[in-house]
């Protein structure tokens, strides 16, 4: 058993990940760029003190992204809506936190709660829809993935909007008793210097702990168990007294209030504002990363470190003249590959724990399953 | 004997990793009889058919067809060899036709096209000759289970099967439906098909077959006729022991009333009644049997009791206390147990470890729970309990449920509802699909749980189980409630016939 | 009146909907009445529905073939992407058909993988399908870095312009030519009549017979012959069979996986060749997430059409509608707004009408509200626009999706040999 899960969480997407470095490096080699090289120059520009930070910095929102994708995973339910509802959130967190200014932590936990509750509130919609009037949730959260981007950018242009006259188009700048320590201090503290700009955001501590808590629910807690009952199968559990209804709304709003906190970090540590360009695609790296992870709290740190990591290190492609893309081409295979890697170790580790606890107690379970 | 026999199997042998299914069969049966071959569930019956339909391949052995050698690698080839096999688990499409499930795989052409008039017309034929009547553009999931039964034999005449194989085809069948199918096997048997019978119902079996081989543990025991045999006879061969019985003994009936029942109705979302003037009471230690077919509302019953079915109304009293705005949850809370007619389904999560699938239905009290956490070293204990008393045969209890056999699955699903005591158990087919000696301990452990004043009741399709262990029984046929009776004075035959509504003109 | 509404609800589906139609035309004809435009139910505005419609039609039969045959297909999107760009790749390299050629093995290449890991390795569907388009998106992104750099006229994001395909005119409806005679246009002349809602409706047929492409031709054409294959031949009912029943398919010989594998290789197929009608008939060019979201438009077409070719076909129009509408100016989508309210409410009275009070409530506030904002508003914000075929597509599921049966076995997991 314990074997089994050293397959399942470390050999699958490792194998993974040599498939997907495979085959971009067929692709490199096609267009006559070496892709050892290549590789040798992302690992030592990603590898220093600066860059590790950078990446930890990029993995935060994809691990919170992750985490709301995750507890959806975790039921069955595909909440594909994180992208418009991390941009809407982020928008409203950042206008009314520029609009007030109070002591850091009243300031710092109200722009959260604004953010939560966006995020909730957006994933109510769909949540509503497949309760009352049996939409599915896929469909649902990507047509309201577009329907955040149109309103959002409605207002951004028309009522958010800073009354600057600059070049940059933008929300109000929040005040500083709003923005998020950085954690480089506290490096220096244990000897870690740092070129000054690079700054660890402060976030990290509450993606660690909102990691924690997922892990908690999800496994330890009463709720968790219902969730999980939910997902493996809906019928026993709605005959165990899980009410399917409330499960798939409040599920939606957990996932929800989280997807609000993904453009968090990025908005409290970097921006301080809404601006035109603000970050996309943690939503869609988001699932690869819970993907990636299997939906548990450890996995999905370690690949959204990854990918972190992988975004920082192609930067310096560009000053090769290797296509930086090169980094989603791995990523995407990346994910498909994972999957399938993962079903075909899981059902490997499965029939052997099986026919070794039949072994175990003298019983087939084969024609034992005809009889049943 | 001047005609070679239809089937001939010699030291026929199939291993899978852990067990032999099938070893060293011998197996023969002549052309234009009908065979039987009995056993009981895990003798290899199954297996053994599935090698002569070409689903599986034995290991060892001969398989001779019409005198000629066989070597089927998929079920086209033995259908090409003019075998049929009418499988136990219906194989039909209920959003398709009964026309496009007869020909799926075999379609008669015009061209590109399907020819439907020619096959229409082949169906109608066939349907008369052997007296399986059906229309063949209604949707197959309109007809009921005689009819579907039907539909699968007309798909195996229909390519031209002159063996067929009938695997348990009266297990959901009451007496009359299985009048009629056996007259339609008679007229097979004289259009000179020959039919192989499986079957674990031996009065059933000694009535229609020319021949009877019984099986054990994978071999053939032997073969015989039934001028030659009696029921009690062959049930030893089967399980080469003394048979148990669920009769009780005497009564432990109390006056008091734990579960009222009164004017239950549930109407589905096209206007049809499923439920209507169901009123019953469950007294404290008191069986009551719910009798009846499977699809005439028994799952809806059971739901409604449960809370699963929002739509119901009427009224719900659990020892004096009202059931009838209470969510699942709560209900079971107050005492309503589960033991449900498809582990797999409503029992168990298959993936997971039996300690979680011990707190299925119970995760929200102790010894589970732990205020909003899971106990889990409390959970393991008792699971651990469940394990031992119950006789569940797992190495540990962090396999996961998807490793026990089906008898041992059912015996955590009924280990864990005993012991949570509830005041009133749901046992929705408590013993079907695992073997004699499990049922008898589940018969055992049921009666314990009544003689302790439990309430129980008892929904079953096995009429020796019904009038075996309960105290009292009603019969539902299309929703309602249409005979209360004493079991002391009935036999199957009557209980039959209400199930099937003929006996609704007589006085309960 | 009341029997007017029995008879509505005893008649065919396919009448109902031909009723739902005509009154959805009559009404917007009152609304143009009102605010004084004619652009709602003109030629214009149907030709360009049409011309939205068919990439979703396309889309939504794919998805069809996939789902039909048991597979759950949402990588559609990820598929048309692919589609988009191998066909500007291939008319930029070749030509416009070379292009549509290639945008359907593009778009095959990825059903094979959806293929591969839901049919051989029982990937659950829908992680497939999202996968998928994680994919499609990165390959053809690192695709465009590699090929359209600079120096060709391109960059990451697009492709240089390219030669489309050209649109002809149907013969004697729209006025097409036929051998070089020039038939009449009949549509025209009526629609040139003038006639009060009788020359509306020839407005839009002769949009929808005018000035169509090709590939429009094939994509309609692929309807009928769809439902042909489906219903009417031994393959099509194999594949249904899969769908519904893959074990009883096996247990009587029927080749389940490779029906499968058919069936979303064919979901590609369209759907590539839905992303080459967007590049070769109404862009012209190839840019990164010109797709839009319109492969799960073409799903919910699936779900609304309940998994049948010509409910698809009815499903990608009206969102077809939706999707052309914030193209076609501000008195347009002010007129489609009061259109809604008046429809709106004069379903609530229908509703009133059958005793249905909460739904009639519902009905009529949100028709107010509609009529509120028509006489508020002046211009309809363009970002807002934006979210149109979203909404619709949203609103019409919401609305529908309760009466609807996908294929019994859909999504279900198979293993060739395995009990259920």
């Amino acid at each position: 058993m314990k074997s089994g899960r050293l397959l399942t969480s470390v050999v699958a997407p490792a194998i993974a990940l040599i498939i997907a470095f495979g085959f971009a490096a067929i692709a490199l080699l096609l267009v006559g760029i070496d892709p050892l090289t290549a590789y040798k120059e992302m690992w030592v520009f990603g590898t220093t003190a600066e860059s590790l930070i950078i990446t930890v910095n990029n993995a935060i929102p994809l691990y919170v992204s992750a985490l709301a994708v995750a507890v959806g995973f975790k039921m069955g339910l595909f909440n594909i809506g994180v992208e418009g509802t991390y941009l809407l959130a982020s928008l409203f967190a950042a206008y009314i936190g520029a609009q007030i200014s109070t002591t850091p932590v009243l300031h710092v936990t109200a722009i959260l709660l604004v953010a939560v509750l966006v995020g909730a509130g957006w994933a109510w919609i769909p949540a509503y829809l497949k309760v009352k009037r049996g939409v599915h949730e896929v469909i649902a959260t990507i047509m309201l993935n577009y329907i955040a981007f149109a309103l959002s950018a409605y207002l951004f242009l028309n009522v958010f909007r800073a009354e600057t006259a600059g070049l940059t188009i933008a929300t109000d700048l929040i005040p500083e008793s709003g923005w998020m320590p950085s954690l480089t201090p506290l490096l220096a503290a244990i000897g870690i210097e740092v070129r000054a700009g690079a700054n660890l955001q402060g976030f990290l501590i509450i993606a660690i702990a909102l990691g924690v808590g997922y892990h908690y629910l999800v496994n330890k807690s009463r709720f968790g168990y219902d969730l999980r009952a939910s997902g493996i199968n809906p019928t026993a559990a709605n005959a165990s007294g899980v009410d399917p209804k409330k499960m798939i709304i409040r599920t939606m709003l957990i996932s929800g209030g989280l997807a609000g906190l993904v453009g968090i970090a990025p908005l409290l540590g970097f921006y301080h504002q809404y601006p035109q360009d603000f970050p996309r695609n943690y939503g869609f790296n988001g699932i690869a990363v819970a993907l990636l992870g299997r939906n548990n709290a450890v996995g999905m740190a370690f690949g959204a470190l990854l990918f972190g990591f992988m975004q920082r290190s192609a930067l310096i492609l560009d000053l090769r003249d290797v296509p930086k893309e090169i980094v989603t081409i791995i990523q995407g295979i990346v994910v498909l590959a994972v999957v399938i890697v993962y079903e075909v170790i899981s059902k490997y580790v499965q029939r052997r724990v099986i026919s070794s606890a039949a072994a175990a107690t003298d019983f087939d379970p084969v024609t034992s399953a005809e009889a049943a | 004997m001047a005609q070679a026999p239809a089937i001939q199997l010699e030291g026929v042998t199939k291993r899978y990793p852990g067990v032999v299914a099938n070893k060293d069969v011998e197996l023969t049966v002549a052309s234009g009889e009908v065979h039987a071959v009995v056993g009981e569930n895990g003798a290899g019956k199954s297996t053994l058919m599935k090698i002569i339909y070409g689903m599986v391949r034995p290991d060892e052995g001969t398989i001779t067809i019409d005198g000629a050698p066989a070597n089927f690698r998929t079920p086209k080839d033995a259908i090409d060899a003019g075998i049929g096999m009418v499988h136990q688990h219906f194989m039909l499409a209920d959003n398709l036709t009964v026309l496009e499930n007869v020909i799926l795989g075999s379609e008669p052409r015009s061209g590109v096209k399907i020819d439907f008039e020619g096959a229409s017309d082949r169906i109608r034929i066939l349907g008369d000759t052997y007296g399986l009547r059906l229309q063949p553009n209604q949707k197959v999931e309109r007809l009921s289970v005689g009819e579907r039964q039907r539909v699968e034999i007309i798909k195996v005449l229909y390519r031209g099967a002159q063996i067929l194989i009938l695997d348990e085809p009266t297990a959901v069948l009451v007496p009359q439906e299985v009048n009629e199918l056996f007259d339609s096997i008679r007229d097979l048997r004289e259009e000179g098909h020959t039919i192989i019978f499986i079957s674990h119902k031996l009065d059933e079996v000694l009535s229609i077959a020319d021949r009877i081989t019984v099986m054990r543990d994978g071999q053939t025991v032997g073969t015989t006729t039934p001028s030659e045999v009696d029921a009690r006879q062959l049930a030893e061969m089967m399980i080469g022991s003394e048979l148990p019985s669920p009769e009780t003994k005497e009564s432990t009936v109390q006056d008091e009333v734990l579960l009222d029942v009164s004017d239950l109705e549930l109407v589905s979302d096209d206007g049809r009644a499923v439920l209507a003037d169901i009123t019953f009471v469950v007294r404290k230690g008191e069986i009551v049997g719910i009798a009846g077919v499977e699809g005439n509302g028994q799952a809806q019953l059971v739901d409604s009791l449960l809370g699963l079915a929002p739509t119901s109304t009427g009224s719900i009293t659990l020892a004096g206390k009202s059931m009838d705005d209470l969510e699942t949850r709560e209900r079971r809370a107050a005492g309503i147990g589960l033991i449900p007619e498809d582990r797999h389904r409503q029992g168990l999560l298959l993936p997971s470890p039996l300690w979680e699938n011990a707190a299925l239905g119970h995760q929200y009290k102790e010894p589970y729970a732990n205020g909003i956490w899971i106990d889990k070293k409390g959970t393991r204990e008792h699971t651990a309990e469940i394990v031992r008393r119950f006789d569940v045969a797992a190495p540990n209890v962090d396999v996961p449920a998807a490793a026990l056999s089906g008898g041992n699955q059912q015996k955590l699903v009924v280990g864990r509802e005993l012991m949570a005591n509830p005041t009133v158990l749901l046992a929705a087919q408590p013993t079907r699909g695992i073997d004699i000696g499990a049922q008898a301990e589940v018969w055992e452990e049921l009666k314990s749980a009544r003689a302790a004043g439990m309430g129980i009741l008892l929904i079953s399709a096995d009429l020796d189980e019904l009038i075996g262990l309960s105290d009292t029984i009603h019969v539902l046929f299309e929703g309602k409630l249409v005979a209360k009776l004493d079991p002391s004075e009935i036999t199957p035959e009557i209980l039959g016939s209400y199930m099937t509504g003929a006996g609704e003109k007589k006085a309960s | 009146m009341s029997t007017l509404v029995d008879r509505y609800r005893k008649a065919d589906r396919g009448v109902r909907v031909v009723i739902i139609a005509v009154a959805a035309v009559l009404v917007m004809t009152l609304a143009e009445l009102v605010t004084g435009t004619s652009d709602l139910t003109s030629r214009s505005t149907a030709s360009a529905a049409l011309r939205l419609a068919i990439p979703i039609l396309l889309a939504g039969l794919g998805g069809l073939y996939s789902e039909r045959s048991g597979v759950v297909n949402i990588g559609l999107e990820g598929m048309m992407i692919s589609g988009t760009w191998f066909a500007a790749w291939g008319a930029w390299m070749f030509g416009p058909w070379e292009g549509v050629i290639l945008g359907v093995l593009g778009g095959a290449v990825f059903g094979l993988l959806h293929a591969l890991a839901t049919v051989t390795f029982n990937v659950d569907h829908i992680v497939s399908g999202v996968a998928i388009n994680i994919l499609g998106l990165g390959a053809m992104r690192f695709l465009s870095s590699i090929v359209y750099t600079p120096e060709t006229g391109g960059s990451v994001i697009q492709s240089p312009p390219i030669d489309g395909l050209p649109n002809i005119d149907l013969p004697v409806l729209a006025g097409g030519q036929l051998f070089g005679w020039n038939s009449p246009d009949f549509f025209g002349w009526l629609e040139n009549l003038e006639l009060f809602f009788l020359s509306d409706v020839a407005g839009i047929l002769r949009g929808f017979t005018g000035g169509i492409n090709w590939l429009t031709l094939l994509g309609l054409a692929l309807v009928p012959i769809t439902a042909w294959l489906l219903w009417k031949t031994p393959w099509g009912l194999r594949l249904r069979s899969c769908g519904e029943d893959p074990w009883a398919a096996e247990s009587l010989g029927v080749r389940v996986l490779r029906m499968k594998y058919y069936g979303v290789i064919i979901s590609g197929m369209l759907s590539g060749l839905a992303g080459a009608f967007l590049v070769l008939v109404q862009a012209g060019i190839y840019r990164e997430g010109m797709t839009g979201g319109r492969g799960f438009i073409g799903l919910g077409a699936l779900i609304f059409g309940n998994w049948m070719p010509v409910g698809v076909l009815g499903g990608s129009l009206v969102f077809g509608f939706g999707d052309s509408l914030r193209f076609r100016g501000p008195e347009v989508v002010r007129s489609f707004i009061l259109a809604v309210a008046i429809g709106l409410i004069a379903f609530g009275v229908y509703s009133a009408v059958r005793s249905r009070l909460r739904a009639a409530i519902i009905q009529i506030v949100i028709g107010a509200a509609f009529l509120v904002y028509y006489l508020q508003v002046v211009e309809v914000s363009n970002q807002l626009l934006a979210a149109l075929p979203y909404v619709i597509t949203l609103l019409v599921l919401a609305a529908a999706s309760q009466h609807l049966r996908m294929p019994a076995a859909d999504g279900a997991r198979y293993a060739k040999g395995e009990a259920r």
